[in-house]
């Protein structure tokens, strides 16, 4: 009886542990399908570029991405441009550099080992890290073990809340502040339109973020579709790169992990099972004796 | 060891000969190593060397990172970001030690509840448990410290809620407090102090985990059937025990080559599973989260802490009686590291006199049960501060300290024990034996 249920018991605390953290957070995120999902799923090279473009046009005019350098855009697994174009990339950014001006600092060109200007507004913050401080996923039944192949559903939260703009409803009351999204719930909510039990009547809330991407905002040279949906999710998979770009190591150096310690577990079994082979015959024996 | 009576280290080499004289450190790793250990040992008793390793992973990837953090309130954050992004294999390093945690606390648990079942808390091991208790205690210390270091949102905040805690003592809490964060609130102080702490504290630990260690080779283990080895001839002692060198030292690799795999599976996979999301987020003051959720591992307890609001009556005479000193916040606090200490006190509670819960059959249901509120615990510790949950976490609290201060003393007069194998060699052989394969505990 002890055996199964010590076995049981490390896993139900993991599961406890990881339901733990599922508590709260109830969007409607939608379930895309992304390159790096799955056991061996990486960055498709081409979305990246997509989503940078995106992000250039679109979010650069109000978000920063201050932990990432443009010399990362060249990195492997990244958007790979060719180190040429990330040079030229760079100089449509500004930086402030302290050491100008005879050490009273001043704004310069951006160059390859400089990051992506910081923007300092409350009410734009910093998109580097924002695919992992969001979790779209918690399932199944709160445990949130389906990370395991999906990730925790940042980028899938991005991509939903961008294409999750939609009319306000008529409950509410012209002028309300913010714009009205079915993904976002963190944001204000008119009482006109909470039932008699004090339930939202909608799903979502109103974000103060006007609707950044309507379709064809941007031109992608090879054809991809531009609709809201598409650009959402090319964004989308940029800033899951931009918030955990060694993701194609990790799964990398996951898998051989798991080859390696999996022989040697094999290995060592096999050992274990030699080594006390006399011990449990002779057991056996004395036993029947 | 433990008077069993075994062979002793015989220098051999001129050079072991002469060190032997000056300094005995061959005899010491050989006694160690060649401990006898009974050979009935299940598969609970691998949580041992997954600690050790667990301390190691941690110390080595600690001092590591150590290389590349900022203990600065403008700079942690980014230089964790620094260290996911630019130093070499340093996301992996980061992901280790921030899951290794994780990986320490489920082998700390696991090896916790095996002594509690299997009685190894009881005489003459209380030394080796009370010792086990305060390597616990220092680890929630040093996790805690630990996860405030990155400065993230919930690092912050995290921060600001428990050491809150010791703002609710009576008279000097307010003071404390301030002494403990080094300002009014936590800022850049108790960054670096805990990160001095945080760095300090693993070296405590190994200290101590050496005491554990030379405590129970000083008793010599104890067993599922919680039967002493016998120590009447070097002949008898055999029968009952096996070298620890290589057969347990191999059984237990066994064992962690096949954690390890689901640990790999986990750095590589979800690494961010048992993390919080808002922790990506760098600290704010201004901002506080909407859910303040400790790690894991703290649930039971933090649930026990929030389990005892100003309107249970228990709280409420307390309240009366102290005119007021103890409240329901104080009251808390005490409740909480109450429900640590019983289970420290656990060896002058429990009045059995059969060891082993295997041959308790009272015993068991009581142990699983608590087993089972020690989850519920966990659950109900990440749940929102509201009703039903406030109900239920009082109950889940009521039965920790119920099993400790109640059910452990009345069972041992009450309950009727079975009769435990004279010796470890029967049940062993049972085991492997014609009976082992009919008897009434094949899980066994």
């Amino acid at each position: 009886m002890f055996k199964k249920l010590s076995t049981g018991l490390t896993l139900v605390m993991a599961l406890a542990a990881g339901g733990a953290n599922a508590a709260g957070g109830d969007a409607k995120v939608t379930d895309y399908d992304f390159s790096f999902e799955d056991f061996f799923g990486s960055y498709d090279q081409m979305q990246l570029q997509r989503g940078l473009q995106v992000y250039t046009e679109i979010c650069a005019a109000c978000h920063g991405l201050k932990y990432v350098s443009f010399r990362n855009l060249a990195d492997k697994g990244g958007p790979e441009l060719p180190a040429d174009q990330v040079r030229a990339y760079a100089k449509n950014y500004e930086v402030f550099d302290p050491s100008l001006a005879d050490g009273d600092g001043d704004f310069r060109e951006a160059a390859w080992a400089d990051k992506f200007p910081a923007v300092t507004s409350a009410a734009a913050p910093d998109l580097s890290l924002m695919a992992k401080a969001r979790a779209g996923f918690h399932g199944p039944y709160g445990t949130g073990i389906n990370q395991f192949l999906k990730g925790m559903g940042g980028a899938e939260y991005i991509a939903s809340l961008l294409a999750g703009y939609a009319d306000a409803p008529s409950c509410a009351p012209e002028g309300f502040d913010g714009h009205y999204n079915t993904v976002f719930t963190a944001g204000g909510y008119p009482k006109e339109c909470l039932d008699a039990d004090g339930n939202h009547k909608y799903p979502g809330s109103w974000i103060g973020m006007a609707q950044p991407i309507s379709g064809e905002d941007v031109e992608y040279i090879d054809g991809s579709p531009t609709d809201v949906e598409a650009l959402s999710q090319d964004v989308a998979a940029f800033l899951m790169w931009t918030a955990e770009p060694k993701l194609n190591d990790r799964k990398r150096a996951g898998f051989v992990g798991i080859l390696v310690l999996g022989l040697l577990a094999i290995l060592l079994y096999f050992t274990n099972k030699a080594l006390w082979a006399p011990v449990k015959r002779r057991a056996k024996e004395e036993d029947e004796e | 060891m433990g008077g069993i009576p075994h062979d002793h280290y015989e220098p051999k080499s001129n050079f072991e000969k002469g060190m032997a004289k000056r300094l005995p450190i061959f005899g010491l790793l050989y006694d160690t190593l060649m401990i006898p250990t009974p050979k009935n040992l299940n598969w609970m008793w691998i949580w041992g060397i997954v600690l050790t390793f667990c301390l190691a992973l941690q110390i080595i990837t600690g001092i590591v990172l150590v290389m590349h953090y900022t203990p600065h309130e403008d700079l942690a954050f980014a230089s964790v970001e620094h260290i996911m992004r630019n130093v070499n294999g340093g996301h992996m390093i980061r992901y280790f030690h921030m899951n290794g945690a994780s990986l320490f606390f489920v082998a700390v648990y696991a090896h916790i509840f095996r002594g509690l079942y299997y009685g190894s808390y009881k005489a003459p091991r209380e030394v080796t448990w009370i010792i086990g208790m305060l390597i616990y205690l220092l680890m929630m210390g040093t996790a805690f410290m630990g996860y405030v270091l990155p400065w993230g949102q919930m690092s912050f905040h995290g921060t600001a809620v428990i050491t809150g805690l010791f703002g609710a003592i009576p008279f000097i809490g307010e003071a404390l407090q301030t002494w403990l964060l080094g300002a009014t609130a936590v800022g850049q102080p108790a960054l670096n102090r805990f990160f001095s702490l945080h760095y300090l504290l693993p070296f405590v630990i190994a200290g101590l985990v050496i005491v554990h260690i030379w405590a129970f080779h000083t008793t010599g283990n104890n067993n599922p059937t919680g039967v002493e080895v016998r120590r009447t001839s070097k002949a008898d002692a055999e029968k009952d025990t096996l070298k620890f060198w290589p057969y347990f030292v191999i059984k237990d690799l066994f064992a962690l080559a096949v954690i390890l795999v689901v640990f790999m599976a986990i750095v590589g996979f979800m690494p961010n599973y048992l993390g919080h999301p808002d922790n990506y987020i760098e600290a704010n003051p201004l901002a506080t989260p909407a859910h303040i959720v400790p790690e894991w591992y703290f649930l039971p307890f933090y649930a026990i802490l929030r389990a005892f609001t100003a309107d249970v009556w228990v709280v409420q005479i307390a309240s009366f009686i102290t005119g007021g000193i103890i409240d329901a916040k104080f009251f808390g606090v005490l409740a909480m590291f109450g429900a640590i200490a019983v289970m420290a006190l656990a060896p002058w509670l429990d009045t059995s006199s059969v060891r082993s819960g295997r041959y308790r059959p009272m015993f068991k249901w009581w142990f699983w049960i608590l087993v089972a509120d020690f989850i519920f615990l966990m659950w109900l510790g990440a749940m929102p501060a509201e009703e039903p949950y406030a109900s239920l976490s009082l109950l889940g609290a009521t039965y920790w300290f119920a099993y400790f201060l109640v059910i452990l003393p009345l069972l041992g007069v009450i309950e009727k024990p079975q009769t435990p194998p004279a010796t470890i060699e029967e049940d062993f052989n049972a085991h492997y034996g014609k009976k082992g394969a009919d008897s009434a505990t094949p899980a066994e």
